[in-house]
């Protein structure tokens, strides 16, 4: 019998569908939920009110990464609603027996940078947090996506979720990627041609031979800012690549059950004729690394170019663009590249893998930080920064005058004490330039590490193909 | 467990720009609580006050004294971008908001809105523009949103219908929860589970077989 062709998301969704009936929605069965200190307590206490336990603490792992410091872990932490905030998680995961990274754990680290190191991510998936940027996991061809504290509760208490099935938009990138442009720039691209709405009530496939050519972290960099173009997810159909990546890793299957998982991930990629609800083609031949310059990710310019003025976007976003400028103390019309700065964070969900980190050191080797600019670079886990170390990466950064800290999510997010100065410029490997995200009048340019790197050496927005010696990153010349 | 709600009258707030971001209305250092106290404090707090905490002058609209109380508002496309914080809608409600009017939300936002009775309401671009400028002629022109009926009504008596997830409509119009529902559906979820082993066990390494 011939069946209908399906896509990747509707193959994981149909195979994940506990019940459903007319009316509601469905109830769709949670393989892996992953818990941090920021947005769960208010879950827990729901759970305890409720006289309920969590459902399957096994498929259940929790870090601390928001709000946890950057600085010499045998610190005591100073900010005592942190302090207390990690307290909580650490009480809140004894009590229901749930596994937990914290403090001074060498697995710790960023929720979405962990589950992939620790071999928990894996093809076919649901996988869910409370937290926006689940969408990384999509990268390993998961339906993985952000909850809010009431759907946390949910699935601790049901190990599923109430959930409508999402239509379906695919995202072609076709061709090589020129030498300096990367993932970041690629994902940036994309927001800044669909916006930060254009994929509302969608979730992405990215398809096409520049995202197969991807390596697994790039291809997380990519994944992990599906939610800025409006996706909740944003899906890779697993290969060779993501067997390569997994095989070995510590919670992926072993011996017999590698080789049964493998042949069903194989089954998941999107049937030939399969369709989709949208789809965009990209030229990745095109594309030039990318920088932000307004107040949401979708207002980026390949770095060669202008900050548009409010005269040539179309009304409806004239005032928009205007309180943008206003906003970051920028002139319309004037150049992206040369935009003066005063810090530079390489870290965070985005690109604070080792490769983004390898990226960096490629740029910083044998320079020096531009005089008088602030340096952060923060490795996105605590094996992460032990790979680093080993390879000397660290001994790169701090001869170059920038500061190398334990793991955490850090200025992304800018809760646990790094964080801009009101009105100073950042540029940053992260994923959102929001109004103060990255503190308190906080003016954020987003860009790759390769990006943010070379801007560190001149202390200005700098296309990092003007420097000698750039390629793109490391890992692809590597394979 | 959540009280019903069926219908609500009141003035409208009206803020015309798009793409507001739940960093703006509750940011991020106002996630270090535990519980949900203090979060109407929080609410738009950027915008209210100077990176040195004054108050701006003039006060921003949620600080204006004729907006205390009011419960509806009018805003630009895709409200509730970014971060996936519930401390975004409980800051809305904890201040008083019961629903809000666009032309589009983000999915994760309208999703945990939803959760907390909070409507999000959404309008044609068209049926958007008119309604900035019935503000902007009636500023203390008095709105009803009736959920029971899906309508909003407008001050001279007009009205319009909305659309609303039939299932999250009748979850809060009855004051359902949504946990409790789920657990009604137990038996289906012990037969899935049977018939589908865990895939991982974060509690221990996989042994090799
Ligand atoms: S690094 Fe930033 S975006 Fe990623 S999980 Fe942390 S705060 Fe969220």
């Amino acid at each position: 019998m011939a069946e209908r062709p399906r896509t990747l998301v509707e193959k994981i969704w149909d195979g994940h569908v506990v019940w459903s009936e007319p009316g509601a929605p469905a109830i769709l069965a949670i393989d892996l939920h992953l818990v941090h200190e920021v947005t769960s307590p208010q879950a827990f206490t729901g759970l305890r009110e409720r006289g309920l336990k969590v459902r399957k603490p096994g498929q259940t792992v929790a870090t601390a990464d928001h709000s946890i410091p950057t600085l010499d872990p045998s610190l005591p932490i100073a900010d005592e609603l942190a302090a207390k905030q990690l307290r909580q998680i650490e009480e809140n995961c004894r009590e229901f027996g749930i596994p937990f990274h914290g403090k001074g754990d060498p697995a710790r680290g960023i929720v979405h940078v962990i589950g992939p190191e620790l071999g928990l991510t894996q093809p076919g998936m649901t996988i869910v947090c409370g937290d926006s940027h689940t969408a990384t996991h999509g990268a390993f061809g998961a339906l993985a996506f952000g909850i809010g504290t009431s759907e946390i509760e949910m699935v601790l208490a049901t190990q599923t979720l109430l959930q409508r099935k999402p239509r379906t938009f695919q995202v072609r990138i076709d061709g090589r990627l020129q030498p300096g442009v990367g993932a970041k720039d690629m994902i940036l691209a994309l927001i800044a041609r669909i916006g930060i709405g254009g994929g509302t009530g969608h979730v992405f496939e990215y398809s096409g031979d520049a995202i197969r050519a991807l390596s697994m972290e790039e291809r997380m960099t990519v994944c992990n800012m599906s939610v800025e173009g409006g996706a909740r997810a944003g899906l890779i159909a697993p290969d060779e690549t993501t067997f390569g990546y997994l095989e070995g890793r510590k919670f992926a299957p072993r011996g017999a059950a590698w080789e049964e998982a493998v042949a069903r991930w194989r089954a998941l990629p999107s049937d030939d004729g399969a369709t989709y609800d949208r789809t965009i083609v990209i030229d990745g031949e095109t594309l030039e690394p990318m920088v932000t310059y307004g107040t949401n990710p979708g207002m980026g310019v390949p770095v060669t170019g202008r900050i548009p003025s409010p005269a040539e976007v179309e009304p409806a976003a004239r005032a928009d663009l205007e309180h943008a400028l206003a906003y970051m103390g920028l002139e319309p019309g004037a150049s992206i590249a040369g935009q003066k700065l005063d810090v530079v964070f390489i870290g965070s969900c985005t690109n604070g893998r080792i490769e983004d980190l390898r990226a960096a050191a490629s740029v910083l080797r044998g320079r020096r930080v531009a005089s008088g600019l602030r340096v952060l670079v923060v490795p996105g886990s605590q094996q992460v920064k032990k790979q680093a170390e080993s390879e000397g990466l660290h001994e790169v950064f701090k001869a170059a005058g920038a500061e190398w800290r334990e793991s955490g999510c850090s200025m992304c997010i800018a809760m646990n004490g790094d964080q801009l100065e009101p009105g100073q410029y950042g540029i940053s490997t992260s994923n959102r330039n929001f109004e103060g995200r990255q503190g308190k009048g906080s003016r954020t340019f987003l860009a790759s590490p390769l990006t943010a790197a070379a801007s560190a050496v001149t202390g200005v927005v700098t296309d990092p193909r003007t420097l000698p010696g750039i390629t793109r990153t490391t890992a692809v010349e590597a394979r | 467990m959540p009280e019903p709600f069926v219908k609500t009258s009141s003035r409208v707030i009206s803020i015309p720009r798009a793409n507001i971001d739940t960093d703006q209305i509750c940011p991020a250092r106002f996630l270090k609580i535990t519980d949900k106290a203090g979060l109407a404090e929080a609410l738009f707090f950027d915008w209210r006050f100077t990176p040195d905490g004054e108050r701006r002058q003039p006060p921003s609209f949620i600080d204006e004294p004729h907006n205390a109380g009011r419960q509806i508002l009018l805003v630009g496309d895709n409200f509730g971008a970014g971060s996936s914080r519930e401390h975004a809608p409980w800051a809305l409600r904890a201040w008083g908001i019961r629903a809000i009017l666009s032309t589009g939300f983000a999915d994760i936002f309208r999703g945990n809105a939803l959760k907390n009775a909070l409507l999000p309401i959404v309008v044609s671009p068209e049926r958007h523009a008119v309604l900035l400028a019935l503000v902007a002629a009636d500023p203390d022109g008095e709105w009803a949103v009736d959920l029971e009926a899906q309508q909003v009504i407008l001050p001279g008596g007009d009205a319009f219908s909305f659309e609303i997830d039939p299932f999250a409509r009748t979850m809060i119009l009855a004051g359902t929860d949504e946990i409790g529902y789920v657990l009604t559906k137990l038996p289906a979820i012990e037969a899935w589970e049977a018939a589908h082993p865990a895939r991982v066990d974060t509690r221990s390494e996989p042994a090799a077989r």
